[in-house]
């Protein structure tokens, strides 16, 4: 039922053997195109309540619950008051690059979600640098966020924006090391070949401790990388009022927030395609019962489930952790993830040379 | 009109160092209120800070100075809004202190479990509103929890949440509501048990730790130097507790210990506040069971006057020693009237013991002074 294999092959057939393939290949770009817009605005809505909804239960409290039964159209609301909103810039700002600043950071987001794997042969763009290509456009992001905070005029922003540049540039580091580990075991940057070397199991349990060690850091590297608390301290909300988005108001505002749970969703995506087996179903060993039963879950609910969790986790940090300082974060990046992710990176090759992984 | 170079000019404040000067407040949300502090930062070093006082102003000392004895009572509790029970007693202390007039111990009594209660809720609010400048939200909603327990009570028995009013020269306003002991009984009961889930989500963090350890640490020197009082210098290990020192109301006859760290740093005054909660719920313990039967209020005069002199009482608020000064000249408002508020004292440390560090540290000490900017500005 909720097998999308069928529903892009049977498009993909039937356009080109409609029309000819550079006609076929534009239709299928502004799917992709319309696909996407609709994806975020429904990833936008569905992870703010999401967040709302999880932080209020971690603070006993009820979280939204006016708009809506249960609250589900408050994000719609504020949404809506958004657009109502006037975009302000202020008037010693770089009226540019202050305007370009949020479209920078989305445009990152978009871009990011090309290689993702969403189910079984449901890609928008099977790279064959899948990995290599994440890991140099997330990078990206931090120009956005460096622009908002230079061209505020805001010493507030300023300040935010200097800490994202260092956190960013730091903590991709320890993300491309703990995303190398899987390149080892799998011998492929293609995110297919990495979901389909997990098929008799997730890479999280096949490779032993290191892999285990691998997903950890990536975990701490991408909370840092995506400004999460406890590394927000880009916005740093009780030091920098906002930090590099202080002075943004309305629906250049909303497109730093949108941003941010779209990389979110991009880096638990990522993290559940490389670590948790991205659509493949939970199989263990020769239980065939076990395994069938599993088979008959559809690969796009395994793929949101396992980004859902990851997505949860983050969120957990998040309502849990008081605030690292500036110099803790990059102690804790330079002096002990960057170190143990060499180390590990060394392990991991180490395991793939001798085979000893499963 | 300007031209917009000028305006650039005018607002990016560039020394010969390349230090940059930035205005924390008065609207900014670490600083609890209108406190406007300026900052020289070099980088994220801080070179040196300049509380600004005075935005919440609103001459109490002045308008007191045009109240009745009985009156002005009341304006103290907008003070120190969190220990306005506190702030309550002192006033009216000191003039049955100048009046001689008899308390009964119904209303001694009464008067001390209130002011501990007070004690423990504004602790309480510390707790969460600290936890929120480090950056965790969680911990506020869960010292929330307890502390609605409190102005339930609050509510109540004074009926009032934040500014009670409840206590008058002489005793209390009227007598306490027929459900106060069992709702403190359950208060305390509760307290007890949750008490360690927000420790556990706090005190045991190692971000909070490392955020706090060795950040702002004050000296048992400069502490008496700068006037410093209540947790922020007994956590420099100087001894000032004034329940201790000069005892009021019914605090000679119960048992507590004063508690005093030695480190002086962040997180010693963190340690302080929350073993000083623990005392009040020991205090609250022995009195609760023991209020004695009697009037709630001694018999004054409908017009109080003081005698001509110079009086002087003393308290320990949640936050510190506060003072009330009267120079009276025999009327029935007095003369001149001065509030020694800790808060003051307690800000004054800032630029002392937040210099060199990073913004973040600002943030622990900012947060573990304390402040309450009514109280300081007055």
């Amino acid at each position: 039922m909720l097998s999308l294999e069928s529903i892009t092959k049977t498009t993909q057939d039937w356009l080109f053997a409609k029309f000819s393939p550079e006609i076929a290949l534009t239709i299928e770009c502004v799917i992709v195109i319309l696909l996407c817009i609709t994806l975020f605005a429904v990833l936008g809505l569905v992870l703010v309540l999401l967040e709302r909804k999880v932080a209020a239960r971690i603070q006993i409290r009820l979280g939204p619950n006016r708009v809506g039964p249960g609250g589900i159209f408050q994000t719609a609301a504020d949404t809506l008051k958004l657009i109502m909103k006037e975009g302000l810039t202020p008037d010693s700002a770089d009226k540019f690059l202050f305007n370009l600043a949020p479209f920078i950071v989305m445009m990152v987001a978009m871009l990011l979600l090309a290689p993702i794997a969403f189910a079984k042969n449901f890609q928008i763009w099977d790279i064959n640098i899948g990995v290599l290509y994440i890991s140099a456009v997330s990078s990206l992001s931090v120009i956005g966020i460096l622009m908002a905070g230079w061209a505020s005029n805001n010493k507030y922003s300023l300040l935010g924006a200097m800490r994202s540049g260092a956190q960013i540039v730091s903590y991709e580091l320890s993300a491309g090391f703990a995303v190398l580990t899987i390149v080892v075991l799998t011998g492929s940057l293609r995110i297919s070949d990495i979901v389909a070397s997990q098929e008799n199991g997730w890479w999280l349990f096949k490779g032993h401790i290191p892999v285990i060690i691998a997903f950890v850091l990536y975990i701490i590297a991408v909370t840092a990388e995506t400004n999460r608390a406890p590394f927000d301290l880009a916005e740093a909300e009780s030091e920098l009022t906002a930090g590099f988005h202080t002075e943004y108001s309305g629906m250049k505002f909303a497109l730093f927030f949108l941003a941010e749970y779209i990389n979110i969703f991009i880096v638990c995506a990522i993290g559940a395609t490389l670590f948790l087996g991205g659509w493949m179903p939970l199989h263990i060993g020769h239980w065939d019962g076990f395994n069938h039963i599993m088979d008959y879950i559809p690969s796009s609910v395994w793929f949101m489930g396992k980004t859902f969790f990851l997505i949860f986790v983050i969120m957990w940090f998040r309502w849990t952790f008081p605030r690292l300082r500036v110099d803790q974060l990059l102690n804790l990046e330079w002096k002990y993830l960057l170190p143990i992710s060499l180390f590990n990176l060394l392990l991991v090759t180490v395991i793939a040379i001798m085979g000893w992984h499963f | 009109m300007y031209n917009q170079t000028e305006i650039i000019k005018d607002t990016t404040d560039l020394g010969p160092d390349g230090e940059l000067v930035i205005n924390m407040g008065p609207q900014h949300p670490a600083t609890h209120g209108v406190l406007h502090l300026v900052v020289t930062l070099n980088g994220e070093t801080i070179k040196k800070i300049e509380p600004h006082l005075g935005y919440i102003h609103r001459s109490i000392e002045k308008m007191c100075e045009r109240l009745s004895y009985r009156q002005f009572i009341y304006v103290t509790s907008r003070m120190d809004y969190l220990s306005s029970h506190i702030n309550n007693t002192a006033c009216a202390l000191l003039i049955e202190k100048g009046m001689q007039i008899e308390v009964p111990e119904r209303a001694k009594v009464v008067r001390t479990i209130l002011n501990e209660l007070t004690r423990i809720a504004s602790h309480e609010l510390w707790i969460g509103a600290m936890a929120m400048d480090l950056g965790a939200f969680t911990p506020f909603f869960y010292a929330f929890r307890e502390r609605e327990m409190i102005t339930d009570i609050m509510e109540d028995t004074c009926g009032a949440r934040l500014t009670m009013n409840y206590i008058v020269p002489g005793g209390l306003m009227y007598d306490i509501h027929p459900n106060f002991q069992t709702k403190v009984k359950a208060f305390v009961k509760q307290f007890k048990e949750k008490v360690t889930e927000y420790e556990d989500l706090v005190t045991g963090n190692i971000i909070f730790q490392s955020r706090t350890k060795g950040v702002g640490v004050l000296t048992a020197e400069d502490a008496i130097s700068y006037g410093c009082s209540g947790p922020v210098a007994r956590a420099s290990g100087v001894s000032c507790d004034m329940r201790k020192i000069a005892p009021y109301d019914a605090y000679d006859r119960v048992e507590f210990d004063e508690v005093i760290e030695t480190a002086g740093d962040s997180f010693a005054r963190y340690i302080v506040r929350v073993k000083e909660m623990n005392q009040s719920i020991r205090i609250i313990e022995q009195l609760i069971d023991n209020i004695p039967e009697g009037e709630f209020v001694g018999k004054t005069k409908n017009v109080l006057k003081l005698n001509k002199g110079e009086f002087y009482q003393r308290v320990e608020t949640a936050r510190g020693e506060f003072g009330v000064f009267i120079v009276s000249e025999g009327g029935t408002t007095p003369y001149r009237i001065k509030f020694r508020s800790p808060g003051f004292s307690n800000l004054s440390v800032l630029n002392h013991i937040a210099k060199g560090s990073k913004i973040g540290d600002l943030m622990a000490t900012m947060g573990t002074l304390d402040l309450v900017i009514p109280d300081i500005d007055r």
